[in-house]
């Protein structure tokens, strides 16, 4: 979903051939996640034509290689309510680790062990990510600080859990 | 675990009615980064000073390089405080009246360094922190990012082989935060230097190669490879 925007934002600054929106967006949005493959842009573009969210200025000679890709009004307010639209927050792993805790507690196992086992699985990634922010550049930087400033936040809440396992296996157990 | 350059067996040490350690074994590799986490009051530290040769438990045995620590003469203790070990804590702990290049040069001054060689020194490992700009002014005219990074390069400057660090960015926003652990890491590693890092955040801790959870006393999970 989010790449049909990224690449509508590029066609902001001016029309563009699909293999250069494919090399920019890789450059500016691709900063620790795969590149995007042809077929994707391809099928994003055609997407993105058939919404009239851009149009094509074609050239001499034939094959997608040869269109190029202009933004459309519409397109322009599309990025815009985009921007403008929050995003769904997903505590799916709050939820998860929470079953987990509940159901090691009513188990009679120590949670304590998961708690630091999934700290450690966390901190094994958040390293990770601390190394290819400080190799790269501030792009790279801001993308993993994202990423490490959320599972922080898991830490944050596990750590919390932890210090009420106590009251919390009480009331599970009575 | 072979290679462990310093360790801790079994500690335990109170404050009155206070169990602070409780049977806390601990082993540190050379030139590791190993973050000591753990929630507040849980001891972490008690174990840091105990590790250093600050505090001395009531029982248990730290030893440095193969020397159980509590043999040591306190000549002998604070001779290698000076020399082997590097402090950060989380307040600079600066002196003062000092500017920051003497505050820099002071430990290198402490062992016998002449003046002018110390201040060489000191003014390289300025440079390195990128805090070479507030050589000249005192902690109290710096910020506290600043002030911090000067505190880094005082505990480099000896070429310790251990450097404790007590939460090093504890006072500072996420930012400096950042920059301080970048700095201070990758100085640490150039050096072969191995770093205690007490913190309590995960986003410094994610510095590190290797950390351990100290709980109630205890130190939960000491060999969770990185
Ligand atoms: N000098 C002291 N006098 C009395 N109690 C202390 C002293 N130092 C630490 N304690 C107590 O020992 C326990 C462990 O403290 P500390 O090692 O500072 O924990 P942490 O660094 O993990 O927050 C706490 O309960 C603390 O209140
Ligand atoms: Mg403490």
């Amino acid at each position: 979903m989010s790449v049909g925007f990224a690449l509508l934002g590029l066609l902001e600054n001016g029309p563009a051939h699909g293999y250069d929106l494919k090399r920019n967006y890789d450059e500016r949005f691709g900063a620790g996640r795969a590149p995007l493959h042809y077929g994707q842009v391809y099928s994003t573009l055609a997407r993105l034509l058939k919404h009239g969210l851009v149009e094509v200025e074609s050239e001499p000679g034939d094959g997608p290689d040869r269109k190029r890709y202009a933004i459309t009004d519409a397109g322009i307010t599309d990025v815009a309510d985009w921007l403008a639209r929050p995003e769904k927050p997903e505590p799916y792993l709050q939820s998860t680790l929470f079953t987990k805790i509940i159901l090691a507690l009513m188990t009679g196992r120590d949670a304590n062990d998961l708690l630091d086992t999934q700290r450690h699985e966390h901190l094994r990634l958040m390293r990770e990510l601390t190394r290819r922010k400080t190799d790269g550049d501030l792009a790279d930087a801001l993308i993993c600080d994202h990423a490490l400033f959320h599972l922080e936040a898991d830490l944050r809440w596990l750590e919390l859990t932890a210090a009420r396992l106590d009251q919390l296996a009480e009331g599970i157990t009575r | 675990m072979t290679d462990a350059l310093l360790t801790a067996h079994d500690l335990r040490l109170r404050f009155g009615e206070t169990t602070a350690l409780d049977g806390a074994s601990l082993r540190v590799r050379a030139g590791e980064v190993l973050a000591l986490m753990g929630p507040s009051g849980s001891g972490k530290s008690t174990l840091l000073h105990c590790l250093a040769g600050i505090l001395t438990p009531e029982s248990g045995q730290v030893t440095f390089d193969g020397d159980d620590l509590a043999a040591l003469t306190d000549a002998a203790r604070s001779a290698l405080r000076r020399t082997k070990f590097g402090f950060v804590f989380q307040f600079g702990q600066l002196v003062p009246e000092l500017t920051c290049l003497e505050n820099v040069a002071l430990p290198l001054r402490l062992c016998g360094v002449s003046r002018r060689e110390a201040r060489v020194a000191a003014a390289g490992w300025l440079e390195r922190l990128e805090v070479d700009d507030v050589a000249g002014k005192r902690p109290g005219q710096v910020s506290g990012g600043q002030g911090q990074r000067v505190a880094v390069a005082r505990a480099l400057v000896t070429r310790p082989t251990v450097i404790f660090a007590d939460e090093p960015t504890g006072a500072l926003d996420s930012l400096n935060g950042e920059r301080v652990m970048k700095l201070f890491t990758a100085a640490a590693r150039q050096t072969g230097a191995a770093v205690v890092l007490v913190t309590h955040e995960a986003r410094v801790a994610a510095y590190s190669d290797r950390e351990a959870v100290v709980r109630d006393g205890r130190v939960r999970e000491q060999e969770f490879a990185a």
